[in-house]
């Protein structure tokens, strides 16, 4: 799960990061006011989307009145934002977050992630903040700072000295980097988070240690034990199908193509979805019903297939273990009862009591064309498209 | 014999009285798995289908002997259960369950670092399938009947993957020596290295087919191992060429956040450790059968 900077900064903060001072917005007016309180000559109004690079697609405004505050607030509120990670579709600015101004003296970068290989904490650090961790890898690998943080221990305070000093940063400040550091440390391990990207940390003119922006994301798995997290989830951030497909226990992913996709298990369905592709189609979704494929399940994805206006042709693959073919057949069966599918439906069962499941099918009259194999089946769904 | 289980490996169900451990063990017992009882802390004493209850794994190992276990629990409690496992002696162990925190995940790996190599339990999942040797026991929630005995051995990320892998291969008069489901979340108890492994010490296994995903290193770990240790022929199918940068599908662990990490890049690089790729899902079966008929 994924909350906004304005969200991190204060969890941050919580855990002894300096933030520069500033209030979230609803409207001009109150943005306006937020900016009197704040104080200062200089504000910088942001909008609260889930995406970086919003200051590219003109995000971010700097201004030097109350009232150019307001203004700003104004042009954002309600707007779609389309950045490069976003998608062509854009996410929408409900909230804005007003900032005192902050002199920058020097950027630098400063993310936490999990390490897959050696199942630890990894800090990553780099004295090029401001470009995305990607684009510094690419242009300034030698400045990247790697260090692992054995999770049973938690971070030492030499290692947190170390990426200090490792990113040049002066006698003085050292301490003071380092208890920033090892807050980002403990906000990561203590709230059950999946990333912590401060990008830029800044040295201020006033020789500050600011995080200026911030993105936190959040093991799903764990939101049951962490309360305070759960709650910052914003559903407007997310695409409208994909809320509705999470709160109904779906694995939901919208995609470009035209041909939906039910399927059981998260691999088979990744591999169905290339043999979509290699038999020249293009997936609209991402569905996994999950290994089991109960009946309520089917009926639900194929209410969620049926709320999406590409989708020109239905896959479905299941492949029955402990829940049988005939059982699943049923749960078809009872959902296009339920659904009007005015597309061409693409069926393949497999594994237990497959005959069985297929005679309900072909029983019940239901309008669909029966596949046989995982390739029978992308065939006969790209070909679908045509008719 | 086969790999981690065989017909007399002595199996307890954590998790044994709840709806979950119940029916998969009445399914595991069907199958032929020797299954001589399970945990329900507070249930200790009583009986269930038949067999003992216990209230820790320490009195269950002591009672019946046990070596192996499989988890039904919450994912709120699973950790704990398998640090459970691991403290009272248990050889194998197999979590089924879905939706374990990755810090807990950690947890349990960075507690079983106080065993010795030869005293240390072999954790498979979370999120996974279980294990099955054909013909001999099942320690998982598999359909049984998919699996034909045989030579080739299995590791899957994904469930349902690897049983559409095993019907294949079966449409094909090929048989099964163990097929080990790893699971899908990003930190697992095995990865395929340490699976693949053990394939290359076993006795019934012929040939390997790996069936992988985009996200994680675990692949081309696994991978560069074969190039290096082992002698057997390796197949694999790595799913996911049309998965989108950046976005989880479906299991925890299936996102591309890294270099070597999407399905196209996999492939590559295990080609170049000289492992056989099966170019699509349809042909998994084929890929294999193709690469025996050469062995």
């Amino acid at each position: 799960m994924d909350i906004h900077e304005y969200q991190a900064k204060k969890i941050l903060s919580d855990f002894g990061v300096s933030i520069p001072r500033g209030g979230i917005a609803y409207s001009p007016e109150n943005a306006e006011n937020k900016a009197r309180e704040i104080g200062g000559t200089k504000w910088v109004v942001k909008a609260q989307i889930h995406s970086g690079a919003r200051g590219k697609a003109g995000g971010i405004i700097i201004c030097e009145t109350p009232l150019a505050v307001a203004q700003a607030t104004d042009k954002l509120l309600g707007k779609k934002l389309v950045t490069n990670q976003t998608g062509p579709e854009g996410k929408i600015v409900n909230r804005i977050y007003i900032e005192e101004a902050t002199e920058i003296k020097k950027e630098l970068y400063l993310g936490l992630v999990f390490d897959r290989s050696s199942e630890s904490i990894m800090v990553v650090a780099s004295t090029e903040g401001g470009m995305s961790v990607e684009e510094i890898a690419k242009q300034k690998p030698e400045t990247i700072i790697r260090s692992k943080i054995e999770v049973a221990v938690g971070m030492q305070q030499f290692q947190a000295r170390e990426i200090a000093f490792g990113l040049g940063i002066e006698p003085q400040l050292i301490r003071r980097a380092a208890e920033t550091i090892t807050g980002c440390y403990r906000a990561f391990s203590e709230l059950d988070a999946t990333m912590v990207e401060v990008n830029p940390l800044v040295i201020s003119n006033q020789d500050q240690i600011l995080a200026l922006d911030c993105k936190m994301s959040f093991d799903n798995n764990a939101l049951f034990r962490r309360n305070q997290v759960s709650e910052l989830r914003d559903k407007t951030q997310e695409n409208s199908n994909e809320v509705y497909a999470s709160d109904r226990g779906l694995n939901y992913v919208n995609l470009e193509g035209n041909i939906g996709n039910i399927i059981n298990g998260a691999g088979l369905a990744m591999a169905s979805m290339d043999m979509i592709k290699l038999a020249g189609g293009e997936p609209a979704n991402f569905l996994d019903v999950g290994g089991g494929a109960t009946p309520e399940k089917i009926v639900k994805a194929f209410k969620l297939i049926s709320m999406d206006e590409k989708v020109k042709v239905i896959l479905v693959n299941i492949f029955a273990g402990i829940n049988r073919c005939d059982w699943v057949a049923e749960g078809i069966v009872q959902a296009l009862q339920k659904i009007d599918i005015k597309v061409p439906l693409v069926i393949r069962l497999a594994g237990t009591n497959v005959e069985k499941g297929n005679q309900i099918l072909k029983e019940s009259k239901i309008n669909y064309i029966e596949a046989d194999t995982l390739e029978d089946a992308a065939n006969k769904a790209v070909k679908a498209l045509g008719s | 014999m086969a790999v981690i289980i065989d017909k007399n490996t002595k199996i307890i169900i954590q998790g044994f009285t709840g709806k979950m451990g119940s029916f998969h063990a009445e399914e595991m017992i069907k199958y032929g798995s020797n299954i001589v009882g399970g945990v329900t802390p507070g249930k200790g004493g009583t009986k269930h289908l038949n067999l003992p209850v216990f209230n820790t794994v320490k009195e269950a190992v002591k009672n019946t002997g046990a070596t192996a276990s499989i988890l039904f629990v919450p994912p709120a409690f699973a950790a704990d259960s398998a640090m459970e496992a691991a403290d009272a002696g248990i050889k194998s162990c197999v979590a089924i369950v879905d939706g374990i925190p990755s810090h807990d995940m950690i947890r349990i790996k960075r507690y079983m670092r106080r065993y010795t190599k030869t005293e240390k339990m072999s954790l498979v999942g979370p999120n996974c399938a279980g294990i099955i040797s054909p013909g001999k026991s099942m320690l998982g929630i598999m359909p049984g009947h998919i699996y034909k005995e045989g030579r080739v051995g299995i590791i899957s990320r994904s469930g349902t993957l690897g049983y559409e892998a095993a019907q294949q291969l079966k449409n094909l008069n090929i048989g099964v020596s163990t097929s080990v489901g790893i699971g899908g979340d990003p930190i697992n108890g095995s990865s395929f290295k340490d699976i693949i492994g053990k394939f290359e010490q076993d006795e019934e296994t012929d040939v390997i087919l790996m069936i992988g995903e985009i996200g994680g290193p675990q692949e081309v770990a696994a991978g560069e191992f074969a190039k290096e240790n082992m002698k057997k022929p390796v197949v694999a199918y790595i799913a996911g060429l049309t998965a989108p940068k950046g976005r989880v599908m479906g299991h925890a662990g299936a996102i591309v956040s890294a270099y070597g990490e999407s399905a196209v890049e996999k492939v590559e690089i295990l080609k170049e450790y000289g492992i056989t790729i099966s170019k699509n899902p349809s042909v998994m079966g084929e890929t294999v059968k193709n690469v025996l008929s050469k062995s």
